[in-house]
């Protein structure tokens, strides 16, 4: 009896994998059956127009990369700072409580309220208009909590052993931390700061707040110019009843899960090579 | 000279954990600012009881009650199919499955996580709505269903994933203990292992709720922009973030009433998730098991 009680619940278990695994996939047969006729070169290098034949993604790819590189620059180094102090610098104090509690607050705060934040503070307060800088603090504020959440989890699960043998070697705090807790929770840190960044690739609400959804065709040069992101372009094609356009919308998300899945590749590698490695 | 250095990288590394206070701060203050001016317009009253929200019409209705219907319905709708999926596959892949089927099994499923709202909205009106509509062929073009599916499947990877990392930080020692004990598989995963993992698991579930409220590309795609009072999955509903959008893509000008509704809708929002986090995190302290 227990035993039949056991193999039920396996096999109930196996199949909610299953099914979450057949939904992904339908998800993308979707998106490659509507969207794959449409996919060239000139898709890309074209720039959106009211004639679907015509219509690429030129601005808003161009547009995405600038505003990943941005966000990237400014949301690593503030992220994985923050976990570090976190984790081996604070101390068990009421601060030390206010901040993680205000961080794993933030990490539940929905998207659209930190397009709100873009907006006000951004866009209009230090009157950075709808550009790809606004576009990028915005984005870096969005995803700095599962920086750091992810980045704290990484260090916490790096024993701390390694620590005090560090340091009975006479090694300071931060050459610990540089040489040996860093190191070994690299593979945890870089697979959340992927993920964050991936997530922020595809974010489309916060941008939507500050402005980005307007007709551009041309391709942003510095960070104070206007810009469009792929999600955008795929938003405004969704949107639209004229069925060329969902097809449209379709090969953009080719376009655009393409990126992410190489970004997402790139994180399970570096994960699994070094977990080859570290083990405790 | 090292000293020195220590003590500037100490205070470095500070100031970027303060950046999140500040993002708070930021958040709190210009809702709470623009929130207040709305107030000044629209009683706080009329606007928390009323069931009828249209701010562009006339006469203007300001009661926030049909969005938050519309909200609560996608976050209930997206639970009940993300929790069940998400929990079990979660323990298929920690307990039962082989390394190397989780090894591949798991980031794919985190594929899931990663594919960006607007693709699921998509999704939503390409792929579930007609198929919906073979099904309940009364069913509105936009509706709450189908928003709520494609919600589930979204936020379905973090309950697994997350309520998978808990689980498996359990340490090993007591699950062998418990088969030492003569206990079976099913035994160890729901009478140990869930149990010692709890706090991360409702951890995970909260998350992904309160995901769902903010959700805003998909619902703002597929469950259309028709705020109202109802319980029926089938109709054109609004959430709370799509008006948000729909407030922002008008030419609202600076400073009407209309552009202080999305502070004013924004606010509730923020509120309603904050509240769950505080919850949320009630429960990891009280179910918290630390292992050393």
């Amino acid at each position: 009896m227990r035993y039949i009680k056991g193999k039920v619940f396996e096999s109930l278990c196996l199949a909610a994998t299953v099914i979450a695994l057949l939904l992904l996939a339908m998800l993308l047969w979707d998106a490659w059956d509507k969207g794959a006729g449409w996919l060239s070169i000139k898709f890309l290098d074209s720039f959106p127009s009211r004639f679907p034949e015509q219509a690429g993604i030129k601005s808003a790819l161009w547009g995405s990369i600038w505003l990943m590189l941005l966000t990237a620059l400014i949301a690593i180094p503030l992220g994985v700072g923050a976990a570090i102090y976190l984790e081996e610098y604070a101390g068990r104090n009421k601060f030390t409580k206010i901040i993680e509690i205000n961080i794993s607050n933030l990490a539940g705060v929905p998207s659209i309220v930190y397009g709100i934040l873009g907006l006000a503070l951004f866009v209009r307060g230090m009157a950075l208009g709808r550009s790809v800088l606004a576009g990028a603090l915005t984005m870096a504020l969005l995803i700095l909590p599962i920086i750091i959440i992810s980045s704290q989890e990484a260090i916490r699960a790096v024993p701390s052993s390694i620590r005090e043998a560090s340091y009975a070697l006479g090694a300071t705090k931060w050459q610990t931390i540089k040489h040996h807790v860093l190191p070994a929770a690299l593979p945890g840190i870089l697979t959340g700061n992927i993920l964050a960044l991936s997530r922020a690739m595809g974010e489309a609400a916060p941008l939507i707040m500050i402005g980005a959804l307007t007709f551009i065709a041309f391709t942003p040069e510095s960070p104070f110019d206007p810009f469009t992101a792929l999600p955008i372009q795929i938003f405004n094609w969704a949107s639209r009843p004229k069925v060329e356009f969902q097809y449209l919308a379709a090969a953009g998300i080719l376009v655009l899960l393409g990126l992410l899945i190489a970004m997402n590749a790139a994180a399970i590698i570096i994960r699994n090579k070094y977990q080859r490695y570290i083990k405790w | 000279m090292q000293r020195i250095r220590e003590f500037a990288i100490e205070k470095a590394l500070f100031l970027c954990a303060l950046v999140s206070i500040l993002t708070t701060l930021g958040i709190v203050l210009v809702l709470i600012f623009e929130t207040l001016s709305f107030f000044e317009e629209v009683p706080i009253l009329d606007f928390l009881t009323g069931t009828t929200w249209a701010p562009t019409y006339r006469p203007q209705h300001f009661g926030v009650l049909p969005l938050i219907n519309g909200t609560l319905m996608i976050a209930v709708g997206a639970a009940v199919i993300a929790i069940p999926l998400g929990i079990a596959s979660a323990i298929y892949l920690s307990e039962y499955a082989s390394a190397k089927v989780r090894q591949t099994v798991k980031p794919v499923l985190e594929i899931l996580a990663g594919i960006p709202t607007v693709v699921y909205g998509y999704f939503a009106i390409s792929f579930i709505t007609p198929l919906l509509r073979e099904i309940v062929p009364d069913a509105n073009i936009f509706n709450a269903a189908s928003a709520s599916i494609v919600v589930g499947i979204m936020i379905l990877p973090m309950v697994s994933s997350l309520s998978e990392d808990a689980m498996r930080s359990v340490p090993r020692a007591l699950r062998e203990g418990a088969y030492a004990l003569g206990s079976t598989k099913f035994e160890v995963s729901t009478k140990i292992v869930v149990p010692a993992a709890l706090s991360g698991i409702l951890a995970s579930f909260i998350l992904a709720i309160s995901r769902a409220l903010g959700e805003t590309m998909a619902v703002t795609l597929a469950a259309g922009a028709t705020p109202k009072m109802t319980l029926d999955f089938f109709e054109s509903i609004q959430t709370m973030t799509a008006y948000i959008v729909q407030g922002s893509m008008g030419d609202t000008p600076h400073g009407s009433i209309e552009y202080k509704t999305i502070f004013a809708v924004g606010m509730v929002l923020f509120v309603m998730t904050l509240v769950m986090n505080i919850a949320s995190m009630w429960i990891k302290e009280r179910y918290r098991e630390v292992y050393s």
